[in-house]
């Protein structure tokens, strides 16, 4: 064990702290090449982590930058900066701390690779930028210990794929780096420790006291949630009894849209102007810091959030968790409970609140989940292409390297560690010469192979645009919106340019709390004004959008095994019992699909419970078979457990419908002309380096011929180029993200041929709430030019012109 | 056999009858003239060369690929190049031998004028006439629209327009008519636009002008201005 310093085991005493029992296991494993704590938040974990650190610099002999600190939020850099400085000034150490962010001076940043501090603190991003200097070598030499903390966040992202290639570069440059990994409850430590230790090095994994289990329920109101829909509205009048009870309370909203409305009703109830804050990811930045700075200074009594709250600042006075909305996955769930009482040895207080009536059962199954202790998770999969070629793309910008040499290096990348060869190999070619099947660029390669037979740009200036490729994060392409101004008025936020494009004039949303008129467009800023007096229109701009679990889908399944359900509220007990009277239950081995006439039409449901996502999908693929069958689809609506199709025919037998060649076959085709493919496209171009941020998709250029449409690219590499490296990764993208197939045939794998189809004469109880969904999706053929001629029409008539 | 009508808008222009083409292309049956704007000819190419992204290198034969089949379908006698042809003047040099073989077939037989534009100013080895405008009663045909100009056809600024219809989004390239100059969409695959409800496009065409999304068939709307 590293014994500690007398400066740091004065400073633990002379405030009566003990070191906690994983503090000093993290430091009897200080000399280890990689080690992972699990630690519930508010257990000192990022102290744990330090302390090795603070051990082996306290002589004052280390030169150089010692150890990097890597969190996923920039803020929470800053925030551990100054909680470390403290306690480092206190125990007189001879250590320099600073932090590196997209916020750090271009001066600070420069000096920092020159004369780095003992230990700096950054994001993947940042680190991955300083990796892409020539000078790299230098800065990272007699780097000894990196800290990833909040790791179980990374890890389920690219954002992690590209901190562990980066790190597999530090690795050459600082040999005998050492790792550690800080991560919140998970339910496969294993597979994380994977990710973060160097292939093939073991990595220890130590589980710290995950505290006392947390104060967690259902709560009830005297109302029954609605058949459908989201947001919570009507426990509106317990929620705030309960922010009244308790000092400070976080309430969760699973999308921004929903965060904007529910708060929008807590301040209409809100008779005695509690102060309560809005944060969520489409707020200008302005507006987000000055809550967190509210929050801070402990002047609210709630926040309404989404997932942007999930990680970050320790807010040690927050004593309530609220999560709106059925939580879709446990372990998120457990995690956004452990932000209530940052104190050690507490129990976390939290309550759920379903928003409707199907909702009821989920979150009942989710809190049985975690009294279980029964995480969820799926694999990720091995490391995705596209940040590969990025990682390519950053070696070359800090100089010439072997193609042999780098790809050992990213072998030892545990995500990448079974990645042949030959398919490092087609991404260098695609980063080198575009990869295309029509040599065109052999004169303009991005990287040439010198003699020797290293790589290296053939433009040096090449370096610069790369680094400010870097990144994996890729946003949906927003629009700013402002106060309608003659110069432009104050900033609130953004929208998704596609909710944007559906904006008439007139329209009414929300945005931070505030209902705005939507006046115009103005290139690509939305201008408003405010109409507090007016109702908004549902504000639908998206926000992340989860699937419910598999494991939480099985959960319920399960439950509909049960004669009786005597955990359920009594409506919602009815309910299922009516079902199984009128039709029958869903279960896990079977597929239950219901048709009926309704309104004049035919209906079909099939309850897959494979996720929204997979359920959308299932939606497309099946009235494009209904469709080539002649019945006539007019549109379908998907949940997290069903899809409702609606058509002018009956489906006599819906079994055909699903067969798995047929599915497989249709998704094909339709897989190749979809815009989720497109969307798809986009973000892995801009990762893989296919297509510059800045432009299609990225920043409006200032010039006057703006970028064009990364679509234009999808569909001219599919026609000329159909076997390029690019498609390929579109589409395993697709598959795993949006398309989500894999659940499909997971799904069709565990029916089989058991397919009930019943026929009924009406809507069944657990059908009704679909026909409130929102999000019904017209199925049509050439709607666009049908809409753009009935529109034109319109539009000619209103301005007195005649249409030829 | 007649080959199958193409989609069409039809316009009256000046006293004549001008076809706004489902592709971008404008059509003069009566004089037997074709004309394109803003090809912008080996974009690719010029952004490799300047070490930018490397994009798929087929936008040169799928615009030409297009400009063939509008060819086939209109049979002229003259087509004019409004303009940005080429993405830069040396693109038009090394302008790749698919391209070019593509190209020549369809300069065959017919006049070609290709209009100088602020991409291409130089003169370029691949035949047909040169000239920084055309003039064809009553029509002058020129890259970028002059004010006070009448009966004017010009390119340049790639106009697109936006329409919301029952939810849904739509955004094109489109014509701009108003009486005196019609403003044409940008032809070449890789082609951003300009929304016309911006400030330059709202100054260029006066009330009461017209956009032409296209579309099958392309359809007009009352031009969408900046609001005032």
């Amino acid at each position: 064990m590293t014994a500690l310093p007398p400066q740091i085991t004065g400073w633990f005493e002379s405030r009566g702290w003990a070191i906690h029992p994983h503090q000093r296991a993290m430091l009897a494993r200080a000399g280890d090449p990689c080690t992972l704590l699990i630690a519930p938040t508010g257990g000192g974990k990022t102290m744990a982590g330090f302390l090795p650190t603070l051990a082996e610099l306290a002589d004052g002999s280390h030169q150089g930058l010692h150890t990097l600190y890597i969190s996923p939020l920039k803020a929470l850099a800053a925030d551990i900066r100054r909680n470390l400085t403290g306690p480092i000034t206190e125990m007189g150490l001879p250590i320099r701390v600073e932090d590196r962010t997209g916020d750090t001076s271009s001066n600070t940043r420069k000096r920092q690779r020159a004369d780095p501090p003992h230990i700096l603190l950054t994001t993947p991003e940042s680190l991955a930028l300083l990796t892409s200097y020539e000078d790299a070598g230098r800065t990272f030499a007699g780097l000894r210990r990196v800290i990833v903390d909040e790791i179980h966040a990374l890890a389920e992202s690219k954002r992690g794929d590209q901190l562990m290639l980066a790190l597999s570069r530090l690795a050459s440059l600082a040999p005998g780096l050492r790792r550690v990994g800080l991560s919140a409850t998970v339910e496969d430590p294993a597979a994380i420790a994977r990710l973060l230790a160097r292939h093939p090095d073991p990595c220890e994994i130590l589980q710290a006291d995950p505290g006392p289990d947390p104060d967690i329920a259902m709560l009830t109101t005297p109302e029954p949630p609605p058949w459908s829909g989201g947001g919570g509205k009507y426990a509106i009048p317990r929620v705030l009894e309960e922010v009244k009870r308790h000092r400070t309370t976080l309430i969760f909203h699973n999308t921004r849209a929903q965060a904007e409305i529910f708060f929008h009703h807590l301040w209409l109830a809100n008779d005695e102007q509690l102060p309560i804050g809005i944060h969520h990811g489409a707020l200008a930045r302005e507006q987000r810091e000055r809550v967190e700075q509210a929050m801070t200074d402990g002047r609210l009594r709630a926040i309404v959030c989404t997932g942007t709250l999930d990680l970050g600042i320790d807010w040690g006075d927050v004593d309530l968790v609220i999560q709106v909305g059925a939580p879709k996955n446990v372990k998120r769930l457990v995690q956004r409970i452990g932000r209530a009482n940052h104190r050690y040895n507490a129990p976390s207080k939290a309550l759920i609140v379903p928003a409707n009536r199907f909702e009821v059962i989920e979150c009942v199954a989710a809190l049985a989940a975690v009294r279980e202790h029964d995480l969820d998770g799926d694999p990720r999969g091995p490391g995705p292409l596209d940040v590969l070629c990025q990682h390519i793309l950053i070696r070359a910008a800090a100089g010439p390297f072997d193609a042999g040499d780098l790809h050992a290096e990213v072998i030892t990348t545990g995500a990448y560690a079974d990645l042949p060869r030959e398919t490092f190999d087609r991404c260098l070619d695609f980063v080198a010469t575009g990869g295309y099947a029509l040599r065109a660029y052999d004169q303009w390669q991005r990287l040439m192979q010198r003699p020797d037979g290293l790589w290296q740009l053939r433009d040096p200036r090449a370096a610069q645009r790369i680094r400010m490729n870097v990144g994996t994060i890729v946003d949906a392409d927003k629009m700013a919106v402002r106060l309608h101004k003659s110069r432009g008025g104050k900033p609130l936020g953004e929208v998704e340019e596609y909710f944007a494009s559906m904006l008439r004039k007139g329209d009414t949303f929300l945005i931070g709390g505030e209902i705005v008129r939507y006046e115009g467009m103005r290139e690509m800023v939305v201008e408003v004004t405010r109409t507090p007096w007016q109702k908004p229109k549902i504000a639908t701009f998206m926000g992340t959008k989860f699937a419910t679990s598999t494991q939480l889908s099985d959960r319920i399944l399960s439950m509909f095994r049960q004669d009786d359900w005597p955990e359920l509220p009594g409506h919602t007990r009815d309910w299922l019992h009516l079902q199984r009277k009128v039709s029958r239950l869903p279960e896990r081995d079977r597929l239950l699909v219901e048709s009926f006439p309704h309104d004049g039409r035919e209906h079909l449901v099939a309850y897959g419970f494979a996720g929204k996502n997979a359920q959308q999908t299932l939606g497309l693929l099946l009235t494009q078979r209904m469709e080539a069958q002649g019945l006539n689809p007019m549109g379908f609506v998907a949940t997290d457990y069903a899809t409702l199709i609606w058509g002018l025919d009956a489906v006599e037998d819906a079994r055909p419908l699903f067969s798995r060649e047929n599915l497989v076959e249709t998704m094909e085709t339709w897989l190749a002309e979809n815009a989720v493919m497109k969307r798809t496209f986009k973000g892995s171009a801009i990762i893989a380096g296919l297509i510059d941020r800045s432009m299609p998709g990225g920043k409006r250029k200032s010039g006057r011929q703006a970028t064009f449409s990364s679509d234009i690219l999808y569909d001219t590499l599919r026609k000329y180029d159909p076997g390029h490296v690019m498609l390929e990764i579109t589409r395993e993208e697709a598959m795993r993200g949006l398309v989500d197939f894999g659940r499909i045939e997971a799904m069709l794998e565990r029916i089989g041929d058991r397919i009930d189809h019943v026929r009924l004469s009406r809507v069944t109880p657990l059908a009704a709430p679909l026909f409130l969904e929102p999000g019904r999706v017209p199925v049509e053929g050439l709607a666009s030019q049908r809409l753009m001629e009935e529109e034109a029409a319109r539009l000619m008539r209103t301005a007195g012109l005649e249409t030829a | 056999m007649n080959a199958p009508s193409p989609p069409i808008h039809v316009l009256q222009f000046r006293g004549h009858t001008l076809h706004a083409m489902a592709s971008g292309a404008l059509h003069w049956p009566a004089a037997e003239l074709l004309c394109v704007s803003d090809l912008h000819l080996g974009k690719s190419e010029r952004m490799a060369r300047r070490g930018g992204p490397m994009l798929p290198p087929y936008e040169g034969i799928d615009t030409l690929l297009r400009l063939d089949a509008d060819i086939a379908a209109t049979r002229p006698r003259t087509v004019v190049c409004l303009g940005d042809s080429f993405d830069d003047a040396a693109s038009a040099d090394a302008l790749d031998d698919v391209t070019a073989s593509h190209l020549r077939p369809l300069m065959a037989g017919r006049r070609w004028i290709w209009i100088a534009g602020n991409h291409d100013p130089g003169p370029i080895a691949l035949g047909g006439t040169h000239l920084s405008e055309y003039r064809l009663a009553p029509f002058v045909f020129r890259h970028i629209a002059e004010p006070g100009a009448e009966a004017e056809i010009s390119g340049h600024y790639h106009p697109k327009a936006r329409l919301s219809g029952r939810g849904r989004g739509i955004t094109r390239p489109c014509f701009l008519v108003d009486g005196d100059r019609i403003v044409m969409p940008a032809y070449g695959t890789y082609t951003g636009g300009l929304h016309c409800d911006g400030p330059e496009l709202s100054a260029l065409m006066a009330p009461g002008a017209r956009a032409i999304l296209l579309g099958v068939p392309p359809v007009a709307v009352p031009m969408p201005r900046r609001p005032a």
